[in-house]
């Protein structure tokens, strides 16, 4: 029923653009989350291979963009078995209790030529601290592209205690990557 | 021309170093590969594969200063299967001492490792990530390692002999310090 009404609801108003379009179905298969790390000076990237999202954005209302992104901490690919074995472990993740870390947008500020600041929460081992996003966002073939990243500082959220604590073999700084890809919903 | 009489002292420093940089990377590298995931693994692992670079620039420098400064020949009155067992070993050692870090910087990444000498240095990635591939360099790594302790183990011993039991200037030639060896 709801669909119904949207299918009625949306022609009516999104005939000005062709970009006049509300992008929400994120495609999880062409999307990702990554993260690269520094250890002893050397980027490693590793990614997560699940995780939930939910996306709507408006190219010509930015503003009133929402996302969740929900990401599956088990499903961390760390570079190596040995790597995966110990991200899961109490002293990184810890997700055996805490299973899963969260990303709430707040806002978003355009800084010019489809290229945007973002805030929002980001919650993980059951800190939440303030982040700032920066990404950009393309069209192709009717869908939106999203890319991005966001900066942490790991020992912010308790990533990596005990030895893991000394930033001088892991950096503190993460860069966690996203991309993901956007239909509009219709 | 006359061959030289002696080793440049260019030569015998370099020798020394890439020694060193064997004696040092060699343990380090059987001690860190058992150790659990720990900050100072991952601290070994880099000064080994920091060692290692250093390992084949040496190399590479000591067969370039080889290709101009040709070494003394052996001294005479050796038996013909020991000049022949001296080249070998000395030509293996030289293989060996080139494919050695090679295997482990193509190991590394193919293992999804980049080198980042001392930490400075971002080097190019040999090969794409391939794990099997990794895994396989490992063993080659490895195999190789062995070959060459081996090696050592002659070139060392025979040295010795020399020195020891010949009493001739062999020795003497790479330790110039010692100078003739002790006659009794």
């Amino acid at each position: 029923m709801k669909r119904l009404l949207l299918a009625l609801l949306i022609p009516a108003h999104g005939v000005g653009t062709a970009v006049a379009a509300e992008f929400n179905a994120v495609q999880l298969d062409k999307s990702g989350v990554s993260f690269v790390s520094k250890q002893m000076g050397v980027p490693i990237e590793g990614q997560f291979k699940k995780f939930a999202a939910q996306i709507s954005f408006d190219p010509n209302k930015p503003e009133s963009a929402k996302a969740q992104i929900d990401i599956e901490l088990a499903s961390i690919e760390a570079g190596s078995r040995e790597a995966n074995d110990e991200a899961k472990g109490k002293e990184w993740f810890n997700i055996r209790e805490f299973p899963s870390a969260r990303f709430v947008l707040g806002g978003i500020k355009s800084i010019g030529s489809g290229r945007y600041q973002a805030t929002g929460k980001m919650t993980i081992k059951g800190k939440t601290r303030e982040v700032v996003a920066a990404f950009s966002t393309k069209l192709d073939g009717g869908k939106l592209l999203i890319d991005g990243a966001i900066p942490i500082l790991r020992l912010q959220y308790g990533i990596g205690d005990g030895a893991w604590v000394e930033t001088g073999t892991v950096a503190d700084e993460v860069q966690v990557r996203f991309r993901f890809t956007l239909a509009s919903n219709k | 021309m006359n061959p030289p009489a002696a080793y440049t002292r260019v030569a015998v420093v370099l020798h020394w170093l890439v020694a060193l940089a064997v004696f040092c990377a060699f343990p380090l590298g059987m001690y860190m590969h058992e150790l659990p995931l720990s900050p100072t693994k991952l601290q070994l692992y880099s000064y080994h594969k920091w060692i290692g670079i250093s390992a084949l620039l040496l190399v590479a420098t000591r067969l370039a200063w080889r290709i101009g400064h040709r070494p003394p020949p052996l001294l005479p009155g050796m038996p013909r299967w020991q000049e022949i067992a001296a080249h070998a070993t000395h030509h293996s050692l030289y293989l060996l001492t080139l494919a050695i870090p090679l295997s482990g910087w193509l190991m590394s990444s193919a293992l999804g490792f980049s080198v980042v000498w001392f930490g400075v240095i971002p080097l190019p990635d040999l090969v794409g990530k391939d794990e099997p591939l990794g895994e396989l360099l490992k063993d080659l790594h490895a195999t190789l390692n062995f070959t060459m302790l081996a090696l050592i183990l002659v070139h060392a011993a025979a040295a010795i002999k020399h020195h020891v039991f010949d009493h001739d200037g062999t020795l003497a030639r790479m330790l110039p310090f010692l100078q003739a060896g002790p006659r009794p």
